[in-house]
C-alpha cells in the first residue's frame, strides 16, 4: 500500500523498515528537511558526532560489532567530503553501510552553488555503489536497494544522495519487491561450486601440512560462520591462523590456534604458511601485509581460496581450488562433505607437522623483556586482557592504528567474532575512538575499549564529547610512547634513524583534556601502579581517557620487512633492526 | 649521512611482470543509468588498466541496457582481473572477452574530409572507390567520405588519404561482435 509523504518522510520510513534504529549524523542546510522528519518520529534515534569522519566510523563499529548495516547522516558539500575517509575505509573492509548525503536541490546542481559538490563523482571509487536520487517516485526503491546492497555479496558503503527538493517533494512510498528491484545484474553468488567444495575437500583430506588461514570474510559471513569453521577445525585437526581483519571467528584460547599472521604475525603462523603443503583461505584476500614477498609466498602450497568476492580470486596469488560463495555456506558445505568423507581427524597424518608447530611456537615470538621501571606497551595490554575477563561483561575492542593497534591484536585474545574493530585495509588512525562510540550505542551494557595510540586518537578526539553527550562509557586506553611509534620502527628500519616528524613535541595533558570534555582522565607511569589504574578506569560510569605513559622507543615485533619472505621474520631477540634489512630489501619499492 | 644518497625503503614490493601484453576486445552489457560510463572509466583508471577504444550506445531501448565494447591492452592475468573487477560493478549484467572466446567481427566507422583540386581529386575518387567508401558530403574542393570496416582498412585509407588532402578524420571506435547464432 502506497502512502503519500515527503522524500524526507520516506528516508526516515525506509530506516524504520529497514529496522535501523540509530544512525550517526551531523545537519546542514541540504539536510535541514531531513533533520525535521527525524525530529517528528521516535522510530530511528540520532547520534549527534561532532565530525563527519567520526560518524562513518561509529557506523563502522556499530556494524562490525552487530552484524548490521551502519547508517550515516550528512549534509552536502563539506559533510559529505568529510566522510570520505570513513567510506573508502569501510570500502576496503567490506564494512556494510549506507550513507545519506544531502544535496543542493536539482536547480542548483552544475552551479557551484553553496556548498555543493559532486558527491557521487567523489564517491564512485569509494563506495560499492552510490546513487543520485533525482526524482522523489525513485527515492523509496532507491533507499531499498542500497540497503541491499550494502549487506549482501560482499557489503560494503552505499551513497545516497539527495538533493534538497526531493526532500520537500511530495510522492508516494512503497515498500518495493527486491525480486523488481532496477539492477537484475546485481546477483552475488552464495552458494560454492559442489565439483570445487568436493576438490578442496579432498585437497585436505590427503594434506600433510595444512593450514587454515582465515580472514574478515568469516566474519562478515555472520557468527553461523564461526561456528562453522570451529566444527571444520575439530574435524580435521588442522592448525588455524587468521589476519587481522578475521581475528575471533576462532577461539584464541583452542590449542589448534596459531596466532595471527601476517607482517606482525606469530613465528608459528607465518612460518606454517610458508611450509604448508595445503593452505585453506576462508575469506581473506591475500593483501600484502600477509604475503610480504608475493615470489616467495608459501612456495610448495596447493591452495584452496573461498571468497564472495570473484575479483578476488587469483587477484594477488595463483590459487589451485577457487571456492566462489557466501564463507557461511561454503564452510557448511565442506563440514557436509568432509563428514561423508571420514569420521576421524588427520591427527594421525599431521602429527610431524604439530610436531613442528610446536617447534616454532616454544621460539615464543611475542615474547618481551619487562620493566620494573618502566610499562612495557605489551605489559599493559596483557594486565588489561586479564583485568577485562573478569568484568563479567561483554567486551569489545577497538583501536587506532600504528605499533599499539598490532600489539592489541597479538596481546589481547578473542573468542568471538564480532568483537574486535580495527581499521585494517585503510589504516585509518582516528578509527577506534568512534568505532568504540559506535560499538557502545549498539551495546549499551557491554564494556568498550579503544587501545589507543597518543598520536592517532587525537585525529577523532573531539567525539568524546558525543560519548559524553550520550552517556557511553567508552574507555580510551592511549599507550603514549610520545612518538608516531609504528613511523619511528619504519624510520629506524629503512631510513637510517632519521626521525622526521614522527614525534609529538606538544601533547595535551590527556586528563585535564578528558575532564574538559566532561570524562574522567587517568595517568600512569608505574608498571606496579597499572592495576589498580586499569580497575579504576573499568569502574569508573563514564567515558575515561587513561594515558598509560609506556616505553618510548619498543619496536613492534615479530616483523617481516621489506623484500624478505615469511621464513626471514625478525624476532624480539634481535638488538638492532638497523641492521636487518639489506640494500636490496631497501630499494624494493 | 645524506638522506638522498640513501635507497629508500617502502612498506611494497613489486614483482616484475612476466607475461606478454595483449590486446583484447571485451563487450560489457550494462544498465544504461546515469554515471554508469564514469564508473566504467573510473575502474580503469583507478586500476591502472588501459583503454585503447572504448564504445558505447544504448542497444536495447525497451530493457534501458547498452552495449561498451572496449579494447584494452594487459597481460592475460590482468585480463581476467578486468573482466571480474567490471562484473563485480552493480550495474553490470555480462563481460564477454570477444578476444578469448573464439571468432568475433570488429567493425568501425569513420568520417573523412579531404579536400583538393584537379589531379588530386580524381585520384581521391579512385581510392575511395578501391575502399568501398561513400561520399556523404562533396563539393567543388572537398569530400566527406563515409569508410567502414576494420580497424586496419581505415588507417590504410587514411594513410592514402593524407598527402591527397587529408582535413580532418573522426572514427567511432570500435564496434564488436561474436560470429555464430549465440548471443551475449
Ligand atoms: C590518517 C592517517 N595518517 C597517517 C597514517 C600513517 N601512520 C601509520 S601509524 C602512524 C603513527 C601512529 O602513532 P600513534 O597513534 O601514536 O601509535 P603508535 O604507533 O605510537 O602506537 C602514522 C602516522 C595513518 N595510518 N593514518
Ligand atoms: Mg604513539
Amino acid at each position: 500500500m502506497a502512502e503519500r509523504m515527503t522524500g524526507a518522510e520516506m528516508v526516515i520510513q525506509a530506516l524504520a523498515d529497514q529496522g535501523v534504529e540509530h544512525i550517526f549524523g551531523y545537519p546542514g542546510g541540504a539536510a535541514l528537511p531531513i533533520y525535521d522528519a527525524l525530529f517528528q518520529q521516535d522510530d530511528v534515534q540520532h547520534i549527534l558526532v561532532r565530525h563527519e569522519q567520526g560518524a562513518t566510523h561509529m557506523a563502522e563499529g556499530y556494524a562490525r560489532s552487530t552484524g548490521r548495516p551502519g547508517v550515516v547522516l550528512v549534509t552536502s558539500g563539506p559533510g559529505a567530503t568529510n566522510a570520505v575517509t570513513g567510506l573508502t575505509d569501510a570500502l576496503m573492509d567490506s564494512i556494510p553501510m549506507v550513507c545519506i548525503t544531502a544535496q543542493v536541490p536539482t536547480t542548483l546542481i552544475g552551479t557551484d552553488g553553496f556548498q555543493e559538490c559532486d558527491t557521487v563523482g567523489i564517491t564512485r571509487s569509494c563506495t560499492k555503489y552510490n546513487y543520485l536520487v533525482k526524482r522523489v517516485e525513485d527515492l523509496p526503491r532507491i533507499m531499498h536497494e542500497a540497503f541491499l546492497i550494502a549487506t549482501t555479496g560482499r557489503p560494503g558503503p552505499v551513497v545516497v544522495d539527495i538533493p534538497k527538493d526531493i526532500q520537500f517533494a511530495l510522492g508516494d512510498y512503497y515498500k518495493p519487491d527486491l525480486e523488481t528491484l532496477r539492477h537484475q545484474s546485481y546477483r552475488p553468488q552464495m552458494d560454492g561450486d559442489a565439483d570445487a567444495i568436493e576438490a578442496a575437500v579432498d585437497l585436505m583430506l590427503k594434506a600433510e601440512r595444512p593450514i587454515f588461514y582465515t580472514g574478515g570474510g568469516v566474519i562478515n559471513a555472520g557468527p553461523q560462520a564461526s561456528e562453522h569453521l570451529r566444527e571444520l577445525a575439530e574435524l580435521t585437526g588442522f592448525p588455524v591462523t587468521s589476519t587481522l581483519m578475521g581475528l575471533g571467528a576462532f577461539p584464541a584460547s583452542n590449542p589448534q590456534w596459531m596466532g595471527m599472521l601476517g607482517m606482525h604475525g606469530t613465528y608459528e603462523a607465518n612460518l606454517a604458511m610458508h611450509d604448508c603443503d595445503v593452505m585453506i583461505n576462508i575469506g581473506a584476500r591475500f593483501d600484502d601485509r600477509i604475503t610480504g614477498r608475493v615470489d616467495a609466498f608459501s612456495p610448495n602450497s596447493r591452495k584452496i581460496h573461498v571468497d564472495i568476492d570473484p575479483s578476488s580470486i587469483n587477484k594477488v596469488v595463483r590459487v589451485d581450488v577457487p571456492v566462489i560463495g557466501d564463507c557461511e555456506r561454503v564452510l557448511a558445505e565442506m563440514v557436509r562433505v568432509w563428514r561423508s568423507k571420514t569420521n576421524q581427524p588427520r591427527s594421525e597424518a599431521i602429527a610431524p607437522w604439530w610436531k613442528q608447530i610446536d617447534k616454532w611456537r616454544a621460539v615464543n615470538s611475542l615474547g618481551y623483556k619487562n620493566s620494573d621501571t618502566v610499562i612495557k606497551p605489551q605489559y599493559a595490554i596483557e594486565r588489561l586482557y586479564e583485568a577485562t575477563k573478569k568484568q563479567g561483561k561483554e567486551v569489545f575492542i577497538t583501536t587506532e592504528v600504528g605499533q599499539h593497534q598490532m600489539w592489541a591484536a597479538q596481546h589481547f585474545h578473542f573468542d568471538q567474532p564480532n568483537h574486535w574493530m580495527t581499521s585494517g585495509g585503510l589504516g585509518t588512525m582516528g578509527y577506534g575512538l568512534p568505532a568504540a562510540v559506535g560499538v557502545q550505542v549498539a551495546h549499551p551494557d557491554a564494556l568498550v575499549i579503544d587501545i589507543a595510540g597518543e598520536a592517532s586518537v587525537q585525529m577523532t578526539m573531539q567525539e568524546l564529547s558525543t560519548a559524553v553527550q550520550y552517556r557511553l562509557p567508552v574507555k580510551i586506553f592511549i599507550l603514549n610512547n610520545e612518538r608516531m611509534g609504528m613511523v619511528r620502527q619504519w624510520q629506524d628500519l629503512l631510513h637510517g634513524s632519521r626521525y622526521a616528524h614522527s614525534y609529538s613535541e606538544s601533547l595535551p595533558d590527556f586528563v585535564k583534556l578528558a575532564e574538559a570534555y566532561g570524562g574522567k582522565g587517568i595517568r600512569c607511569e608505574n608498571p606496579a601502579e597499572l592495576d589498580a589504574a586499569i580497575a579504576e578506569m573499568l569502574d569508573y560510569d563514564g567515558p575515561v581517557l587513561f594515558d598509560v605513559i609506556v616505553e618510548k622507543d619498543e619496536n613492534c615485533l615479530p616483523m617481516i620487512p621489506s623484500g624478505k619472505p615469511h621464513n626471514e621474520i625478525i624476532l624480539p631477540d634481535t638488538a638492532n633492526i638497523g641492521d636487518i634489512i639489506d640494500e636490496k630489501g631497501r630499494a624494493l619499492v | 649521512m645524506n638522506a638522498h644518497l640513501q635507497p629508500t625503503g617502502s612498506a611494497y614490493f613489486i614483482t616484475k611482470e612476466t607475461q606478454e601484453i595483449e590486446r583484447h576486445t571485451l563487450s560489457v552489457l550494462v544498465d544504461n543509468e546515469p554515471g554508469i560510463l564514469a564508473r566504467v572509466v573510473g575502474l580503469f583508471s583507478a586500476r591502472g588498466y588501459n583503454i585503447e577504444s572504448l564504445t558505447v550506445s544504448e542497444t536495447e531501448h525497451g530493457r534501458r541496457l547498452s552495449r561498451i565494447t572496449v579494447v584494452v591492452t594487459a597481460t592475460p592475468r590482468t585480463l581476467v582481473q578486468i573482466k571480474l573487477q567490471l562484473e563485480r560493478l552493480v550495474p553490470v549484467h555480462k563481460v564477454h572477452d570477444l578476444t578469448s572466446e573464439g571468432a568475433s567481427l570488429e567493425r568501425e566507422l569513420a568520417l573523412i574530409k579531404v579536400a583538393g583540386s584537379g589531379d588530386h581529386r580524381a585520384e581521391t575518387l579512385r581510392l575511395a572507390d578501391a575502399f568501398r567508401a561513400q561520399i556523404v558530403d562533396a563539393t567543388v574542393e572537398s569530400f566527406v567520405f563515409e569508410v567502414t570496416g576494420k580497424p586496419s582498412k581505415i588507417d590504410s585509407f587514411i594513410a592514402l588519404m593524407t598527402p591527397l588532402g587529408l582535413v580532418e578524420v573522426v572514427r567511432t571506435g570500435l564496434a564488436a561482435i561474436s560470429r555464430g547464432p549465440q548471443g551475449m
